[in-house]
């Protein structure tokens, strides 16, 4: 680490905030150092989520998580094109599925237009009906939020991350913030060694208050909420084309049903509350009552095989809002209690800390983007495999070919760990979970990454 | 567009079978496509013997009889490295090869695309989500194709006939599995398995396990469960999941061919044909795990079946008798009856959910016209014949299993 151990700015944590963090800055011309525990970035919270660009139609009126949603929602609109991000064109149906829900629904519409998202409307129960044949009709009726996308949640940071390296930053991964003390500047320990740096964002997701205690006794706690999600196989992709949402309770968004970038649908999460950072344990129980809640709401479900099963760890405080703040006396940002909208909000989050820099640390400079386009996995643009000369096609149920393998194996941030590599490629992803491709592409792989 | 005679979609036993036999009974034009780059489906990566006793008259490893397949075949056109993507009506195929994109057409398709063991996600398995759980038919690609080992003390998961062959694998890169598990009360393979597995292999069996959870956060570090009302902890650093065989239908899914819920394979009729008259299936694709043998048979049935057709000499598909599975068998096929009949005898294959004494039957509108009394476990093929019969007027045929009372 012998030209990276001091440094203007560190940010430690490689989730999607981190990964958006890190590229304002480095476009902003500073020299981030980016500090990731995991052997690969998007270890954490990031890893596992519903993969929705929100409008913020319903977040908290005037709270700062709806400013960054609405700053990250245009911000992501106007770099996809130029990263090769995808974007599935859904819009979502908030459905009401009792009369207690359907007394709802006048407030979320009044609420969306509260929040500037002023191209929701009701939707009559007829009107659903031709939207989503086949959808329970047991719908009564809902709210249609045209502008609530999928978007394909491990490509987007990657390209974060990828265009932050492009303009000079730096990532350390299978590094590991441990402590630190301040004397005017900042000492951290970490299992690679000690690194200095003028300034600190802790953008740590579920460590967020104990890397929080280096600095300050943290004023916030994380108390990890855990989503499970049961992925069904492509064919189900055919049923639905909306995000179908529930009325949201007080706690959560609830149970979501909707198709992802990669052509599978998802159903989930799950809200459940957890002392353990690390382990998002799945469950028996909690993934069959989500398998019946799928299929009553969308019965062609049933016919479907499960491709996969996940679960990831919501960085929850016991506030509501984003804990956002710069100490400049001890030149330190803190980013906390990302809970559930950082996929979309990270952008706008970054923009909000980049004012947050420039309003107690310095100017940031206005350098033109370097674009680092991503490749694309999603089903609706064109995929590696369909093109001539693409070569042979290892992993058979998400087609994906050697060459895309061998080149998130490769480059200014190949996969860290065999994680990485899925995320990378969709590699082992599919509906065999690896039963004819997995030794394949772990020779492939063999000596860039253990297991 | 060139329109083939036939193109078979699986280089394993079931189409490699039907190649050689459409071969020998003179069709010119046969396109065989599989998407690895070596043929052979499964048994190319089964190394330990178990093959061929039937078919070559000695007992072979799968690789030998991999082999053996493909080169009576060698001077068809035999497509390796392309994948099939859709299946259209009158067989039309859309695939993927090293070129790109093509679409071929033939007379008569034959789908040949085999089974695959039920992954741990689609079991519902609770627990975290560590590399190194995987199925027996990855170990075998580990061990066989790569000789490595992927684990050193794995447990397995199961007792079908392919958790042995998981024991057999791993004994190839020199790894002995810590126990192997099993939900059921008595294991699924032949009576005498657990005490090969204790004795043969020094792995104990422990059936009655249930509510799996898998520990470890990187690798797997665990396996617990529930055994007669206590939790127990396994230490392990793999896990095998072996067996719950389910048919490769994903392309039929998305396809304009009609599925069974029961087996997840094609509805076929007694000739192996599916609802659309160009295409025929066989092998494991019709229902999940059978001998590779099996599935040979069923591809050279296919084969006379497709000649035939190719030769107009297979009776119009006239309105089908459809066929329902009842009682204790979770599905049976073919699961239609075309043509006019009288039907030759009839061949029938079924499996039952439970274990069951009792009576099987084939009823013909409600009316039994056939029965005899059987003993079965789950998880093994029942397969009979029924007599030349006479289903002149009849529009469904129910098969069922009754349990002695
Ligand atoms: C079930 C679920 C569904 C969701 N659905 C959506 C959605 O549809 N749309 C949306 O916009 N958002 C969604 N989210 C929210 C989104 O995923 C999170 O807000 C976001 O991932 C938080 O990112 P983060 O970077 O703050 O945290 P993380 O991703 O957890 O990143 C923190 C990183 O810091 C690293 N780290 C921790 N400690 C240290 C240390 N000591 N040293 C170095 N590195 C360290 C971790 O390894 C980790 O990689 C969902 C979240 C969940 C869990
Ligand atoms: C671990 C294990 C051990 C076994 N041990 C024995 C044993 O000892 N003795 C025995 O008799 N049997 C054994 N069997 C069973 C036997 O191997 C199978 O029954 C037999 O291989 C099935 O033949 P098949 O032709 O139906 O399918 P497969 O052998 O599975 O072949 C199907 C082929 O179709 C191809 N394919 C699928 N989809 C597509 C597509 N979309 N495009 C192009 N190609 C495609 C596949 O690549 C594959 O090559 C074992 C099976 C397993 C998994």
């Amino acid at each position: 680490m012998a030209d990276t151990n001091h440094t203007q700015v560190v940010v430690i944590g490689g989730g999607v905030v981190g990964c958006a963090i890190f590229r304002r800055l480095a476009m902003g011309g500073l020299k981030p150092v980016l500090l990731e525990a995991g052997r690969d970035i998007l270890s954490g919270a990031s890893k596992a989520n519903s993969a929705l660009l929100h409008t913020g139609f319903d977040a908290p009126h005037g709270s700062l998580e709806l400013s960054c949603m609405q700053q990250g929602y245009r911000e992501y609109m106007s770099l996809r094109e130029q990263l090769n991000l995808p974007l599935v064109k859904s819009g979502a149906l908030v459905v009401a599925w009792n009369e207690e829900e359907l007394g709802k629904l006048d407030g979320i519409l009044a609420k969306a237009h509260d929040n500037n998202v002023t191209d929701v409307v009701h939707i009559d129960r007829e009107a659903l009906r031709r939207q989503e044949p086949l959808l329970s009709p047991k719908a009564m009726g809902g709210v249609h939020v045209p502008g609530e996308h999928i978007i394909d949640p491990w490509s987007a940071p990657l390209a974060y991350v990828h265009q932050g390296l492009a303009h000079g930053g730096i990532v350390l991964r299978d590094c590991r913030v441990e402590s630190g003390r301040f004397d005017g500047i900042w000492h951290l320990d970490t299992n690679q060694g000690e690194v200095t740096a003028d300034l600190v964002i802790n953008a740590a997701g579920n460590q967020g208050d104990i890397i929080e205690a280096i600095n300050r006794p943290a004023p916030f706690r994380i108390t990890p909420r855990k989503g499970q999600f049961v992925v069904f196989d492509k064919p189900a992709a055919r049923l639905l084309k909306a995000i179908v949402l529930p009325v949201p309770t007080e706690r959560t968004k609830g149970i979501v049903i909707c198709r992802t970038a990669f052509g599978n649908v998802l159903v989930g999460p799950t809200a459940e509350d957890q002392e353990d950072r690390i382990h998002a344990e799945v469950d028996q129980a909690a993934l069959k009552q989500l398998m019946a809640r799928g299929i009553e709401m969308l019965p062609g479900l049933a016919n479907v095989d499960v491709t996969a099963v996940y679960a990831g760890l919501r960085p929850a405080t016991q506030f509501k809002d984003y804990q956002i703040t710069a100490q400049p006396d001890r030149r330190w940002i803190t980013v906390a209690g990302i809970r559930s909208t950082g996929l979309t909000a990270a952008l706008g989050i970054a923009q909000h800390v980049a004012g947050l820099y420039g309003a107690s640390f310095g100017r940031l400079a206005n350098s033109a983007p370097i674009w680092t386009p991503v490749p694309n996995l999603c089903e609706e643009q064109p995929r590696t495999y369909q093109a001539p000369l693409s070569g042979e096609i290892v992993c058979h149920c998400e087609w994906v070919t050697r060459t895309e393998i061998e080149n998130a194996l490769d480059g200014a941030l190949p996969a860290g760990d065999i994680g990485g590599l899925k995320r990378r490629t969709r590699a082992m992803m599919g509906r065999c979970q690896g039963f004819y491709c997995s030794a394949r592409v772990m020779a492939i792989a063999e000596g860039k990454i253990t297991p | 567009m060139k329109t083939h005679d036939v193109i078979i979609l699986g280089a394993g036993p079931a189409g490699l079978s039907a190649a050689a036999e459409l071969k020998r009974l003179g069709v010119q034009d046969i396109t065989v496509i599989d998407r690895e780059t070596e043929g052979g489906g499964i048994p190319r990566h089964c190394g330990h013997t178990g093959y061929g006793l039937l078919q070559f008259g000695k007992l072979m490893t799968g690789p030998d009889f991999a082999k053996r397949l493909v080169d009576r075949v060698s001077d068809l056109d035999l497509r390796l490295g392309h994948t099939v993507l859709k299946l259209e009506p009158n067989g039309r195929l859309q695939l993927a090869g090293p070129n790109g994109l093509e679409t071929l057409q033939a007379q008569k398709v034959l789908l040949a695309m085999g089974a695959r063991e039920t992954p741990r996600s689609a079991r519902l398995v609770s627990g975290t989500r560590p590399w190194g759980v995987m199925t027996t038919g990855a170990l075998q690609q580990f061990a066989y194709l790569q000789g490595k080992a992927p684990f050193q003390r794995p447990v397995i998961i199961g007792s079908e006939l392919v958790a042995f062959s998981s024991l057999l694998t791993l004994g190839h890169v020199g790894v002995k599995a810590v126990a192997m598990i099993e939900e059921r009360s008595r294991i699924s393979a032949w009576r005498p398995g657990d005490w090969v597995a204790r004795i043969g292999f020094g792995v104990p069996v422990m059936t009655d396990c249930s509510d799996l959870r898998i520990l470890g956060q990187d690798r797997v570090e665990g396996v617990s469960f529930q055994r007669r009302g206590v939790t127990r902890t396994l230490e392990c650093d793999g896990i095998v999941f072996t067996g719950q065989f389910r048919p490769e239908s994903a392309l039929l899914t998305q396809s304009h061919l009609e599925l069974d819920p029961g087996t997840r394979g094609p509805v076929i009729d007694q000739l192996y044909r599916c609802t659309d008259a160009s295409y025929f299936a066989s092998g494991n694709l019709l229902r999940g795990i059978e001998t590779a043998g099996q599935c040979y048979r069923e591809g050279i049935s296919a084969a006379h079946a497709i000649h035939a057709a190719l030769q107009d000499k297979l009776a119009a598909a006239a309105t089908p008798i459809r066929i329902e599975a009842g009682g204790a068998l979770s599905y049976v096929y073919p699961q239609r009856l075309t043509g006019r009949g009288p039907y030759d005898p009839l061949l029938f294959k079924a499996r039952a959910r439970v274990a069951t004494r009792g009576t099987l039957r084939v009823l013909a509108d409600g009316r039994e016209i056939w029965s005899r009394p059987i003993n079965v476990l789950p998880e093994r093929r029942i397969a009979w014949r029924v007599p030349a019969i006479d289903l002149t007027g009849i529009h469904h045929l129910t098969v069922d299993l009754q349990p002695r009372k």
